[in-house]
């Protein structure tokens, strides 16, 4: 195999076929453009879903008046009560820590008192079977008020919205998976398609080479290189307007918590990902689309 | 050809070694139901001349197309060179056509290519190195006469010198047969008269060639073997043969160019002894053709 005959097989035909070229780059780059904008979003979407499932828990608080056996019995019950995953024990001064951090200036208020009860945190084994454990745990009487089942426990809480965003996400998650497909199943018909165009303009030329006694690879490798560097060119130029829009659009969002918060693909890995993707589809494009040409 | 195959397992006749093709009983028929080729049988000597005539849908097509293994028989048997083509992998096919030149009647040039470039590409296809290439291709295309057009494009020459083109390519390997698929079929009778010529001095080189053709003139004219198929069947084999039978004949046009070409090569068989086929054969006036 000689490299530099096949180099300058490839500058040839990029430079006689400029507009093919060009338009299978240009294919290229729109797609890798749309995946790697939508890639960070979709996985942005997950964290957020992902994060929302595991802040779901119930939360049990005690009376005031609770004592350390009182903390310790409620706990055994919690922890054996059924689908429960883990119960972990918050103290007042925990309590405290946690929310001041949250909200620093509500808490200067209050100067040292402590108005937070102690309470437990219960993870469930499965985020839906939150209204069981609600249930085993404080049944709702015939006057619809809570009726726990230890007297220390003063309520059983949840989240209102919990099941409703639980709905929400999963429906991302199904959303975003469903569009990624159609995404990357039409970014590879693109991309063939416009190779598959700038192929058919050369068929005649497949066929002579065929016929003075060319191998199918001695044909093929040009082609395969060019769409080599037809993917890499696309590539490139797609990383960077993406850098480019990311240090635009996300660097002045960088402090806020929201966004910071969520932790997305590495831009670095992205790029690489969008890099190997743009390379093989094309040269794969280029060199399964010639198949058909090759058959004389 | 060098790479002769294995003994043919399934040829009804013994193979002769003086044969670079053998047909038996080879039939063509298309997934259409068209009958390309019915029961054709033939031998073609090495070294020989050969015509190809009939109408337009005769089969002519047909066979040069069996022959570059651009289609498989649907019956019989074909050797070329003493070699089963059905025993050719398709992985081989480009090896195998590495021993045919092959020339078209729309010359079939690569259009973005210059002329030296599509000669040179010929070479590279069959794994010659740039030195090889840049030995080979100037000789060949002063000898076909054009010297003076290395870097035109194909669209810039006429209809002649492109088949020169094609003609140089087809022969830059000096493969031990050629086949031409009416070769002027699209040039006026003057300038076929040229591509004519030059066929016929790669014959006189020792190569085998076959020239399908329904240009009665030239076959008339030249008086070689002359093989007629009509509505896909074989129905003429003649020695020294008009394109109809049974007409008479003239010798002008044959013992012009026999006067022309093959004088001077055996003028010069005595002074060059060692000398390559090349010079034996194209003499050192490449224009005389023009």
């Amino acid at each position: 195999m000689n490299f530099s005959f096949f180099m300058r097989e490839v500058w040839r035909s990029l430079s006689r076929n400029a507009v093919p070229s060009f338009a299978a780059m240009a294919s290229v780059l729109v797609t890798m453009l749309v995946l790697g904008a939508f890639i960070p979003v979709m996985q942005m979407a997950n964290a957020a879903a992902d994060q929302t499932r595991d802040k779901v828990f119930v939360s049990v608080f005690l009376k005031n008046d609770a004592t350390k056996t009182d903390v310790a019995r409620v706990g055994k019950t919690l922890e054996g009560a059924p689908n429960v995953k883990s119960v972990q024990f918050i103290s007042k001064g925990q309590a405290l820590k946690e929310q001041k951090k949250v909200d620093p200036e509500a808490f200067k208020v209050l100067g040292d008192s402590n108005p937070l009860p102690d309470a437990f945190r219960i993870t469930p084994k499965d985020p839906d079977e939150i209204p069981a454990i609600m249930a085993a745990l404080a049944p709702t009487n015939s006057a619809g008020a809570q009726a726990p089942i230890d007297p220390k426990i003063d309520e059983v809480k949840n989240a209102r919205e919990t099941p409703k965003l639980l709905g929400v996400m999963n429906a991302i998650r199904l959303g975003t998976g469903l569009l990624a497909f159609l995404l990357i199943g039409s970014s590879i018909l693109l991309v063939g398609n416009t190779i598959r165009l700038s192929l058919f303009a050369r068929r005649r030329e497949v066929e002579v080479m065929k016929l003075v006694g060319a191998t199918d690879w001695f044909i093929r490798w040009p082609f395969v290189l060019e769409g080599l560097i037809v993917g890499l060119l696309g590539g490139v130029m797609a990383i960077l307007v993406l850098l480019v829009a990311k240090t635009a659009l996300l660097g002045p969002l960088e402090t806020v918590p929201v966004v910071n918060g969520l932790s997305t693909l590495s831009f670095a890995l992205l790029a690489g990902v969008l890099m190997i993707a743009s390379v093989a589809v094309s040269a794969l494009g280029s060199g399964l689309s010639l198949r058909r040409f090759l058959k004389v | 050809m060098q790479p002769v195959g294995p003994p043919a397992r399934s040829a009804a006749l013994p193979h002769d070694p003086r044969n670079v093709i053998e047909l038996r009983h080879v039939a063509k028929h298309y997934p259409d139901g068209t009958i390309g080729l019915e029961e054709a049988t033939m031998n073609i000597r090495r070294g020989e001349f050969v015509f190809l005539v009939g109408s337009t849908g005769s089969g002519k097509s047909t066979i040069m197309k069996l022959l570059s293994k651009q289609l498989e028989p649907s019956h019989g048997t074909i050797m070329v060179a003493g070699r089963d083509l059905a025993d050719i992998t398709r992985k081989r096919v480009p090896y195998y056509r590495r021993n045919l030149g092959v020339v078209f009647q729309d010359f079939k040039l690569l259009p973005n290519r210059t002329v030296y470039d599509n000669v040179a590409y010929a070479l590279s296809a069959t794994g010659a190195g740039r030195k090889e290439i840049r030995a080979k291709v100037p000789d060949i295309l002063r000898l076909t006469g054009l010297s003076t057009k290395l870097h035109q494009y194909p669209d810039q020459l006429s209809g002649g010198e492109q088949q020169r083109v094609s003609i140089a390519r087809a022969f830059v390997n000096h493969p031990p047969l050629v086949l031409a698929d009416e070769p002027t079929g699209n040039l006026d009778p003057q300038t076929s008269i040229g591509i004519m010529q030059l066929l016929y001095r790669i014959n006189r080189a020792g190569t085998t060639v076959l020239v399908a053709t329904h240009d009665h003139h030239m076959v008339d004219e030249m008086r070689r073997r002359v093989i007629e198929v009509d509505r896909g069947r074989i129905v003429r084999d003649e020695a020294a043969g008009m394109y109809a039978a049974g007409e008479q004949t003239t010798d002008e046009f044959g013992a012009m160019m026999r006067d022309v070409e093959v004088g001077r090569v055996r003028e010069r068989l005595d002074h060059l002894q060692g000398a390559s086929d090349d010079e034996l054969l194209w003499g050192d006036r490449p224009e005389a053709d023009r």
